[in-house]
């Protein structure tokens, strides 16, 4: 190995580049931008102003966060569910005067000060949602002129009060409580701020009304579509932000013991910023109360530092403009760019030298020397069948296959010419077995392990296996479960070819060559599924031994096949039994001769066996070229090979025209004929093998003679 | 004629009922109030929303175009401000004057490129470019809220043209909406604000330079933003930034939209800002000749600009089934 292939290979194999991908599919990484920020502000501010973390200042800092935190999460409320409340300023400026009137100037007890407070937000709230909600009118417009008019409302109110307020004599413990003491170190908005946003956060994940919100927001005509009633939802939400903000304004009411033209002032602003920097999406559907919340914290620190740090008029606002630009165009872009940025680092190759081969040219004298002989097999069903991966064929001779519309078809013996819809699974079935009560177990593409009863009774058995502690992505789910056999105990064992990609995309997976191929059993008594080996190229046939004591399996981009033993002293272990194939391995099914059928779905090229050892040219290729034009493992040309019990091959049986069956997925032997398939053709095959047993049967080798 | 009648009244459109209206309110303050139908009265009317029009000019041809500018009125005001006060700091009157309109000119750049070419929603990107330009002039490049136009400077003699007695920003006013005009029905540009407005993706598929299209459109209502400070510095010799904070930008929308130019983009015109413009003028001058405070005269405006908006969104209702994922 040369020392460039040996740094290619450290490169390649040793970074995890795929975990890069693997994260960005994390809904979570959403957080990660605004989190950073958060920090960033903390930090800055932190070590710029004197005193920032001491603990007065913050009590003064968070008293104020409380009140803020709570209208942000309104605001929150209202654009996860596509809307959006300009009017928060009013109304918590509003709310704040119903307090300080009632408290002040009826001189009434504080109780019915907060339940006036309540009401006004509550009846704001109700009209915004009305005319939003009910009348359909633009949010940003409507609660833009709302607010205007609250404003204008609340302007007149104050003028006309405030002397009034300042000769009252009004006070109260409660008041006082509330606006200045503390409970546990923290200040009453802080904790009402904190039970307001767990509440909340409870409520959007794991409630009914809080899915409505999230659903209208994410996409109002399916929702509509849906029966949930968006108008009612949309009005809800904006109550709630009017009863936010309306707590907000109560605990300023009793925190200043009083109103101000300055209540409120440039509040919606703030939220929105404060909304949408923490990651809260526009339009609606994506975001949290604590994105909400962090933003609160990441706005408010910069506009009370900028104070802090003696800045002059105007500064707050050009920073909060700043702020709101940048914030809105990363969230827009991002929406609009993740999946392109998740495509371009996705694909993450590693090295592989593959080990050399012999050659299957005819008349190369080896035994993978392939013929011409497939070429003379009869076709069942040519040109009514797509894609029958797996083929079988039961106790009464009739024909079994999977097809790429998600149906299991039957042809009728003894011609099979007349066909019937035997099931429809939904996916892809491809590799297919018949257990000892004549149930057919399918490995469905990106689905599952399925059951088909004779009655034809579709039962799904499993369709994950237990998580790996250091997976990023949900490794348990089954991705691209291949083919399956079924040991004499009737635990069925099955593969699953790749962790990253799923069925359809097995080609980049080629490309990408990390090992992530798993073998799994599934246990019909307690019905449970686990991982036996992971780690595998794209693990692909399994086939039981003729003795029931251990499994074949292929690992098709190594081309190689490993022999896994079920009981005796190597039992639990793997081996690799069959290496360096010129052919990339697909399904292996019994011979009658106690030998095994092995399917070629390709054949290996220098030309990608070359490009294996270079990993940075296959990730160039995956981001430049159109997948067209992508270099991946020849599948024009196949074949059937034979092996013995040590993993000697017998023979290898080919198509070289290309006509009827240039690559092979599966063959099944029964009483004479091998039946070939292959998940891109159109047509089964049947082949008359010289010198077979008429009379074996695939059923009768598994499950003895007909009961 | 369907079962709602809805579209009687709409044979009836909107630009019709508030010209009606305009009339009866014109016709109802002449017998009512006294002073109304004096000559320099109705002149002071014309003036008073001849700055307010001009601003709903560059307004409309952004609304016609699908989107809103919530940053004019801040253009408006800062702009002037920085140029007084680099006159009044001594820099070279060409030299302050190419600055400002480098800056304008920049600004509608930044709305029309974020607008355009990043996707973002207008009324986040002009929000957020409004309070920057406020923030920034007023902390970074002025010193307090009102700069005055220095002495015998060419602003202040612009205020005191006089033409047939009639104040230069009428003149100004009507030769910029027959500018408007003619852009906006007879040259290609302006046809294709209309078909943009209407439906940009159809717009764009048929070969029209949507994107640059839209970048013009606010540069365009940053440029009138610009003239229309110059004369509201003009008639008052000074520009006060607090205007910023002000409901001067409400009014602007709500002289478009009461008008007549949908909110949904293209339909309307400069008569419609006509129409719009008289009904505020005539209501403004009547509310302040019968005296009401300048607080409840907010509260009424902002009464009639919801009112304006409820009926715009009954005429135009927006259908579960058409209406576009996040169009807030």
């Amino acid at each position: 190995m040369s020392l460039r292939e040996r740094l290619q290979s450290w490169r390649y194999n040793l970074v995890p580049d795929h975990l890069v991908g693997e994260i960005l599919t994390k809904r979570w990484t959403d957080n990660a931008i605004p989190f950073l920020a958060l920090v960033a502000t903390l930090g800055v501010f932190g070590s710029i102003i004197p005193g920032f973390f001491k603990l007065t200042s913050l009590q003064e800092s968070t008293r104020q966060l409380g009140e803020f935190s709570m209208v942000v999460t309104g605001m929150t409320v209202v654009m996860l569910g596509g809307g959006i409340d300009l009017s928060v300023g009013s109304i918590f400026a509003l709310s704040c005067f119903s307090a300080v009137y009632v408290f002040f100037i009826l001189e009434q007890s504080i109780w019915l000060a907060l339940a006036a407070s309540l009401a006004a937000g509550l009846i704001f709230g109700a009209v915004n949602g009305y005319l939003v909600g009910y009348l359909r009118l633009r949010a940003f417009l409507t609660t833009l002129v709302t607010f205007i008019f609250g404003r204008a409302l609340f302007d007149i109110l104050v003028t006309t009060y405030a002397a009034d307020v300042q000769l009252s004599s009004a006070t109260s413990d409660v008041l006082d409580f509330i606006g200045d003491s503390t409970f546990s170190g923290l200040s009453v908005s802080v904790w009402l701020a904190i039970i307001l946003a767990i509440v909340t956060h409870i409520a959007l994940t794991r409630s009914r009304p809080g899915w409505h919100v999230l659903a209208v927001g994410g996409s109002r005509r399916s929702a509509h579509n849906a029966g949930i009633r968006v108008r009612r939802t949309v009005f809800m939400t904006y109550v709630f932000s009017g009863f936010c903000a309306s707590i907000g304004g109560f605990l300023i009411a009793c925190r200043l013991s009083g109103a101000g033209p300055g209540t409120g002032l440039n509040l919606e602003i703030m939220a929105l910023t404060a909304a949408v920097v923490g990651g809260v999406s526009l339009g609606g559907g994506r975001g949290s109360v604590v994105k909400g919340l962090m933003g609160a914290i990441i706005v408010l620190t910069m506009t009370n530092g900028l104070i802090r740090l003696g800045y002059g008029t105007g500064t707050n606002q050009m920073v909060l403009g700043i702020m709101l630009a940048v914030a809105v165009t990363i969230d827009i872009r991002w929406l609009k760019n993740r999946h392109k940025v998740l495509n371009e680092v996705y694909v993450a190759p590693v090295y592989l030298k593959m080990g050399a081969t012999q050659s299957a040219v005819p008349g190369s004298g080896t035994p993978y020397e392939l013929d011409n002989r497939l070429s003379a097999a009869d076709h069942i069903g040519l040109g009514e069948l797509e894609g029958p991966e797996d083929v079988i064929l039961d106790r009464d001779d009739h024909l079994y296959c999977g097809t790429r519309h998600g149906e299991i078809v039957r042809f009728f013996a003894p011609d099979y010419v007349k066909s019937e819809v035997f099931a429809h699974i939904g996916g892809f079935p491809l590799g297919l077995a018949f257990d000892r009560e004549g149930n057919l177990i399918s490995c469905v593409g990106a689905m599952g392990l399925y059951s088909v009863s004779p009655e034809r009774e579709v039962k799904r058995l499993s369709a994950e296996t237990s998580r790996s502690w250091t997976s990023i992505v949900d490794d348990a789910r089954l991705r691209d479960p291949n083919d399956c056999d079924i040991a004499p105990d009737g635990r069925i064992y099955f593969t699953d070819s790749t962790k990253r990609y799923d069925a359809h995309d097995w080609a980049l997976d080629s490309i990408e060559n990390r090992a992530t191929g798993r073998l799994l059993v599934y246990d019909p008594k307690d019905r449970s599924t686990r991982t036996l080996l992971d780690g595998y190229r794209y693990t692909n046939g399994v086939c039981m031994a003729h003795d029931g004591k251990s499994l074949f399996f292929a690992e098709s981009w190594a081309c190689r096949v490993h022999r896994y033993w079920l009981e005796g002293p190597k039992a639990g272990t793997a081996e690799c039994v069959i290496r360096d194939m010129p052919g990339y391995p697909d399904n292996i099914n019994r011979a009658s001769d106690g030998n095994y059928w092995m399917a070629w779905l390709g054949m290996r090229t220098p030309s990608f066996d070359l490009s294996l050892r270079h990993p940075a040219m296959r990730k160039r290729m995956t981001r430049r070229l159109p997948q067209d034009e992508w270099l991946f493992p020849n599948i024009n040309t196949g074949g059937v090979v034979k092996f013995n019990e040590k993993g000697g091959i017998v023979e290898a049986l080919g198509d070289l025209t290309g006509g009827a069956h240039p690559m092979v997925t599966s063959m099944r032997e029964h009483k004479g004929f091998l039946f070939v398939g292959g998940i891109l053709n159109n047509r089964i095959g049947r082949y008359r093998i010289a010198g077979a047993d008429p009379n074996w049967t695939s059923p009768a080798s598994y499950w003895g003679g007909k009961p | 004629m369907n079962a709602t009648g809805w579209p009687k009244f709409r044979s009836l459109n909107q630009e019709g009922i508030v010209f009606a209206i305009a009339v009866v309110l014109f016709a109802a303050a002449a017998i009512g109030l006294p002073g109304f139908i004096d000559p320099n009265n109705l002149v002071a009317i014309v003036r008073s929303v001849s700055v307010l029009g001009i601003l709903a000019l560059g307004m409309a041809v952004v609304i016609i175009g699908r989107g809103i500018d919530l940053s004019a009125v801040a253009i408006m005001a800062m702009s002037v401000a920085w140029y007084l006060q680099l006159l009044n700091t001594g820099t070279s009157d060409g030299l302050a004057f190419a600055y400002v309109l480098a800056g304008v000119l920049a600004i509608g750049l930044l709305n029309g490129f974020l607008v355009a070419y990043a996707d973002v929603p207008a009324i986040f990107v002009t929000l957020a470019t409004g309070s920057f330009v406020f923030g920034y002039v007023r902390s970074q490049l002025i010193t307090q809220d009102a700069v005055p136009v220095p002495q015998g400077h060419w602003v202040e003699l612009l205020g005191g043209l006089r033409f047939l007695d009639i104040p230069v920003e009428v003149f100004v006013f009507a030769g910029l909406a027959f500018l408007f005009f003619l852009f906006l029905r007879y040259t290609k540009w302006g046809r294709y604000i209309y078909f943009a407005g209407d439906n940009p993706v159809a717009a764009r598929n048929i070969g029209i330079p949507v994107r640059p299209m839209l970048v013009l459109r606010y540069v365009l209502s940053a440029f009138v933003a610009l003239i229309a400070g110059l004369l509201t510095a003009a008639s008052l010799h000074s520009i006060n930034t607090r205007v910023v904070n002000s409901t001067l930008l409400y009014d602007i929308v709500l002289v478009a939209v009461i008008g007549g130019i949908g909110l949904s983009g293209g339909r309307g015109g400069v008569r419609n800002v006509l129409v719009g413009a008289a009904l505020i003028g005539i209501l403004l001058n009547a509310m302040t000749i019968i005296d009401i405070p300048l607080l409840y005269q907010n509260l009424i405006k902002a009464a009639i600009l919801l009112g304006a908006i409820i009926v715009d969104g009954i005429i135009n209702p927006r259908d579960e089934q058409t209406a576009q994922q996040g169009d807030i």
